[in-house]
């Protein structure tokens, strides 16, 4: 800003003051960890070059606002003083050089931190995305997806802006402010140590501030919270509340919670009103003290006036540093905590990898063979398979039955390899699951789960999911004999009709369609088959009948069931509980032996 | 959250909403009218701070005054402290008018969104209102707050700031102020550019977020298909677009600041080469020439603001529209002028020649007629979309017929205010709801001024009761939201308590049977044959038994009632009945397996 005397109001307004002292965590972390910083500067290093420049543009823009307000300083002592107009020409001329000077190094150097900065961040979400491919479901079993994304999306943001621009800005901060009070010092050691008196106080301000702006601003942002949920009770609980006449007391409720969140705002804000003005106090304070005892060294003769304009513009200039630094020591404690949280997160080791000499599975006929499987999720959990040994037939339906819990889903999950086995094998024809690579035993193996998962996306890059350079003929043919041909192509945009997030514009039963669809297209060897709980109206429901039925035929099926015609028609039905498989058989020979199937069967037809 | 259209109608114009939304300033005019006030005495301040600086050179410095000096010192100071007083007054002032103006947003908001009619719920999205509610009101805080007063305050030191150094040294002034258009023509062009992008960068974000969330969500389903590559080359180029768009964003902004620091420091220079000679011919004092480069400094602080506070205002103006959109749309359902409180007696209900519909859809119900005798139970039946739901949501008037006309105990529905009407209707929706709170107080909703006694009699009668006991709180058990969570079978039967305890002279139940085991089952059972005892009851239903004990049955197809009777007359006589009882009446064979598998579930 010029020689930039006498203003010293931040160009933040109360607002943005408040959130940029307030992005610390809660509790007190770590402000430097050399291990982070350092794997951080890792994601840097193919930029060393870039970053080099900016430093150098980082310097020499430091030392052109240390240089200004000396030219300013010259020129009123040697040339306006001694009525020199071609030396004020000159000097001006070099003013304005070095504002030429300012503002090429300035830009240059912003441009290239940012570029950077954002390189290196798509890169780390990159590397982080490519990890996260290679984990276990052992991982996304034990990690809520909101978390996870926030580690992608947020805290590396958050690392990534303080590594590639805070450490520069960091250094450009202390460069200046040690500039400024050396060369104040050596202009006149009096008055600068004089002036520096106003130091302390800016450092025990912005403290006082940013501690009590962090718990208020945290409460400002608890109490919306408290609004948006309450809110959205209301909204998703509105038919209840009409039909039961309650309109009045929610909207006592609601307005208690609204005026909380309005006195949060108030009193966090009213903070801000406190701190600006005290900094703009204390920049007069400087300003004042520079004046009245300046202004008799003037008398004495120590100090010249040049010297004291040239002090008015250094201590208007003294603030700015001295803000971001305390700014950035908030917001280096988490960066740190976010960044021990992305790089554990790299850290990961995937509970199962290919082994050094796996090879590919070849071309499968589908048998499939347990011997004493015994499993554990991890090995401080309880065994949740205990010796299940099972021969699956190459082309067999088997069906899985048994309580929620018993132990159905894990034997699934082992063929798949998902998980590692405890004690003994898997085999499939005769193979180690261990044995082959995982890509190449998936490939050969097909899925339709449970909870009919869409990705969002159109239909048809959904059913050509596993085969994405499947022809437009074959996904209709899939979709045809999935019987999810005809409803397609009743949508509005037929085979290109987006599937929304959370597939909210398709039908449970539509779903389940699709998901028949893709795994049909794949034609798998082996298919895995975790049937859908949820009631789907009786059309609907031969639909999907039907399409399961042309899914398993010819293939080797494990299928976790709930549908009684699948069961009935499986070529093994195995009853598990408590992670044994306690019966197996047809469903005819099970009702005749009179175990649990039987009497759980029975049961059902008593209730009605 | 994406923001999707209500079919609300459109409101005309866009500045009319924002000067709308600063009416809501009117009632806090008090506030706003103190803050300018506070605003024009700390310009007037601004403006004379760098005088004294300039003066106290001047005339205590260079002249070596020193009594002056002090004085002149010590009224620098005291001007500044009156100017932080002031300044706290005026943003604590501003800030609690337009909290306000928030507040009272939400509050109308959140009342009328209760408010509204199934017709608007049916077709909002929970996340749009939420949206309009908090993000859009926010904005609308803003720009009735600090935004417009900056604007104001901006542009009222710009001009004093140019009067003033115009005053000053007419010349100097001149030149000085020569680089304001320039200021203001960056910042805007800036602003035009910097904008849309940095929009188009938000959205791509998400698309990348969304992106990550779904590849996790469905991460054994990417496993499975074994397409781990072709994910991670999705993400990338999505990832490669967010990059493309930060950096360009990166070259406006990095070279934004420093051109405008740029001009303004050219500024600068030509005040020290021209104010420079002018010291030295005399024309004009070392004092006045330092004064011209605060004053320099100074009128760059209000072009950054306009710079970021324009663009908001624009933003601004779309909140206000969609924030006015759901307050100015009326409830579908609404009490008539002759309405009146109304005490059922026997509860008899009677829809004559009923047709619905929705908006311009094709009639989901034609021509309904039926009467409902009082303490009868009527079973309605149907396939999915025949229009059972419709009939029964016509009675508490959640929607209001298209022809026809409905009477309760003779009086027609729109003769009887909402309130009473509703406070005397039981329901037990199929979706259960409980709010975030105790068991106890989720029972009395609909009475919250029930006893802890009826509270417990109405859970016995719902056969809760002994279920609630078990839990580790019992009553005062908390739900919802970071509550214990309930198996289905449970909410359902405290949504049943919830019913019963309004003792309804009316009931209407959608008993849907969730997947729930056997017990629970014929629980839920016992809890229904409680209810509707001595109330007329209209049930949608699932069951075999509920149906076998109706005294009416109402066998809906395309929004008509195809046949009615009771059970075995329709048996004899129905195909249409015949065709439901066997695909949803008849024991379900295939639950076997399913109450096998969910064992547990209650």
């Amino acid at each position: 800003m010029g020689f930039g005397i006498g203003v010293t109001s931040s160009s933040m307004g109360p607002r943005g003051v408040l959130e940029d002292f307030s992005s610390g965590q809660d509790e007190r972390g770590k402000v430097f960890d050399r291990h982070i910083v350092s794997r951080m500067l890792a994601y840097l290093k193919p930029f060393r070059l870039q970053m080099l420049l900016a430093l150098a543009a980082m310097i020499i823009a430091s030392g052109l606002t240390l240089l200004i307000p000396y030219l300013l300083k010259i020129a009123v002592d040697q040339y306006i003083s001694a009525g020199d107009l071609p030396g004020l020409g000159r000097i001006s001329l070099y003013t304005a050089g070095a504002f030429a000077g300012l503002y090429v190094s300035t830009a240059l150097q912003q441009y290239l931190l940012s570029w950077v900065g954002q390189r290196a961040l798509a890169n780390m979400r990159s590397a982080l995305f490519r990890h996260l491919q290679k984990l276990s479901m052992g991982y996304h079993d034990t990690h809520i997806v909101g978390v996870t994304v926030s580690r992608v999306m947020n805290d590396v943001a958050t690392i990534n802006d303080l590594i590639s621009q805070g450490l520069i800005t960091l250094l450009g901060d202390l460069l200046i402010l040690i500039g400024i009070i050396v060369t104040m010092l050596l202009m006149n050691v009096r008055l600068a140590l004089l002036t520096f008196i106003v130091l302390p106080l800016m450092v025990g301000v912005t403290t006082w501030f940013s501690r009590r702006a962090r718990g208020a601003y945290r409460e400002t942002r608890t109490s919306v919270a408290r609004v948006v949920g309450d809110l959205a009770e209301d909204i998703s609980g509105v038919r209840v509340i009409q039909a039961f006449g309650q309109e009045d007391t929610s909207q006592v409720r609601f307005d208690q919670l609204n005026q909380a969140n309005r006195e949060a705002n108030i009193s966090a804000m009213t903070l801000s009103f406190i701190f600006l003005p005290a900094v703009e106090l204390l920049g007069v304070l400087a300003t004042c003290i520079v004046l009245w005892f300046g202004g008799r060294f003037v008398g004495v003769g120590t100090v010249t006036v040049g010297v004291l304009v040239a002090f008015l513009s250094y201590v208007t200039r003294f603030f700015t540093p001295i803000q971001e630094l305390s700014r950035m020591y908030t917001s280096m404690q988490s960066a740190m905590a976010g960044g021990e949280q992305v790089f554990r997160l790299m850290d990961t080791e995937p509970d199962v990898e290919d082994a050094p000499d796996a090879y590919e599975m070849p071309p499968m006929r589908g048998e499939i063979h347990f011997e004493d499987v015994t499993f554990k999720y991890r090995p401080e959990l309880p065994e949740v398979l205990h010796d299940v040994d099972l021969e699956i037939q190459p082309g067999q339906t088997v069906a899985l039955v048994g309580p929620t819990g018993a132990g159905k889903t894990s034997i699934s999950n082992l063929i798949a390899r998902f998980y590692e086995v405890t004690s003994g094998r898997v085999l499939i024809d005769g193979i180690d699951v261990r044995s082959v690579t995982q890509q190449s035993l998936h490939r050969q193996l097909g899925l339709v789960p449970q909870n009919s998962f869409l990705f969002s996306g159109t239909i048809a890059e959904n059913i050509r999911f596993g085969r994405p350079d499947a022809s437009d003929e074959e996904v209709e043919r899939a979709s045809r004999e999935a019987n999810a041909h005809d409803f397609i192509v009743s949508k509005p945009d037929g085979y290109n009709t987006r599937v929304l997030e959370g597939a909210v514009n398709l039908s449970v039963g539509q779903r389940q369609l699709v998901c028949i669809a893709r795994a049909l297209l794949t034609d798998p060897r082996i298919l895995i088959l975790d049937e859908a709980t949820s009631n789907v109206d009786s059309l609907t429901e031969s639909l999907i009948q039907e399409a399961l039925g042309r899914l398993l035929k010819g293939r080797t099926a494990v299928v976790i069931a709930h549908r009684l015609s699948t069961i009935r028609n499986a070529d093994l039905i195995c009853v598990v509980d408590e992670g044994r498989i306690i019966e197996q058989g047809r469903h005819e020979e099970l009702i005749q032996r009179g175990g649990l199937y039987a009497d759980l069967y029975a049961r059902q037809f008593s209730g009605d | 959250m994406t923001a999707t259209t209500v079919a609300i109608p459109d409101s005309p114009r866009p500045n009319g909403a924002l000067l709308r939304a600063f009416g809501y300033l009117r009632p806090h005019w008090k506030l706003t009218a103190g803050a300018y006030g506070m605003m024009f005495l700390i310009d007037a301040i601004s403006m004379i701070n760098p005088l004294i600086i300039s003066w106290i050179i001047d005339h205590t410095i260079i002249k070596q005054n020193m009594g002056m000096l002090s004085l002149a010192v010590g009224g620098l100071l005291a001007l500044v402290v009156v100017k932080g007083v002031f300044t706290y007054f005026e943003g604590r002032w501003t800030e609690v008018a337009s909290q306000n103006v928030a507040y009272d947003l939400r509050n109308e908001l959140q009342r009328k969104i209760t408010l509204l009619s199934f017709s608007f719920h049916d077709q909002a999205e929970a996340g749009d209102l939420l949206s309009r509610t908090i993000q859009d009101v926010e904005r609308i805080r803003f720009l009735t707050g600090r935004a417009t007063f900056r604007v104001i305050e901006g542009t009222v030191l710009m001009v004093i700031t140019a009067v003033v150094m115009i005053v000053l040294n007419w010349r100097l002034g001149l030149l000085a102020i020569a680089a304001m258009p320039l200021l203001v023509y960056q910042s805007i062009r800036f602003g035009k550019r910097f904008r849309p992008l940095s929009l188009q960068i938000q959205k791509q974000l998400s698309v990348l977020t969304t992106r990550l969330e779904q590849n996790l969500r469905g991460a054994q389903v990417v496993k499975t298909f074994a397409q781990e590559d072709a994910e991670i080359e999705r993400f990338e180029v999505e990832n490669q677009k967010w990059f493309s768009l930060s950096a360009l964003s990166a070259r406006l902004q990095s070279q934004n600041m420093p051109l405008m620091n740029l001009i303004a420091n050219i500024g600068s220079v030509v005040i020290l080469w021209f104010g420079g000679s002018m010291v030295i011919q005399g024309q004009m004092s070392l004092g006045e020439m330092v004064a011209f480069t605060t004053y320099m400094g100074q009128l760059l602080v209000p072009v950054r603001q306009l710079g970021m506070v324009l663009p908001a205002i624009t933003i601004a103006g779309a909140s206000a529209e969609r924030i006015f959109q759901i307050l100015d749309t009326i409830p579908e359902v609404h009490d008539s002028p002759s309405a009146r409180n109304v005490n059922f007696g026997e509860g008899r209900v009677a829809f004559d020649h009923v047709s619905f519909g929705y908006g311009r859809k094709a009639e989901i119900l034609k021509d309904i007629t039926f009467e409902a005798e009082p303490d009868q139970v009527v079973a309605l039946l149907g396939l999915t979309g025949s229009g059972k739901t419709t009939v029964v949501n016509l009675i508490p008037r959640f929607y209001d017929p298209t022809a026809g006309s409905i009477r309760i105990d003779g009086t027609d529905l729109h003769d009887i205010k909402i309130n009473s009407l509703r406070s005397q209707i039981g329901i037990v929706l199929q979706e259960t709801t409980l709010f975030t709170g105790s068991v106890f107080d989720n029972i009395r909703f609909g009475h919250p001024s029930a006893s802890r006694r009826e509270v417990e009699d109405a859970a016995r009668a719902a056969q809760a009761h002994e279920f609630i006991l078990e839990m580790v709180h019992g009553y005062d058990t908390r739900v919802g939201e970071k509550g214990v969570t309930l198996s289905g079978g449970q909410k359902q039967r405290i949504a049943i308590a919830r019913a019963l305890l309004m003792d309804p002279r009316i009931l209407i139940l959608d008993d849907a049977t969730s997947s729930v085991d056997s017990e629970t089952e014929h629980l839920i059972q016992l809890a229904l044959e409680n209810v509707m005892q001595r109330r007329t009851t209209f049930v949608i239903a699932h069951r075999l038994s509920t149906v076998q004990k109706a005294d009416q049955i109402l066998v809906l197809d395309k929004g008509q009632i195809a046949a009615r009777g009771r059970h075995e007359e329709l048996l004899a006589s129905s195909s249409l009945y015949n065709n439901i009882y066997q695909q949803q009446l008849k024991p379900k064979k295939h639950k076997v397996i399913e109450t096998i598998s969910q064992g547990g579930d209650d």
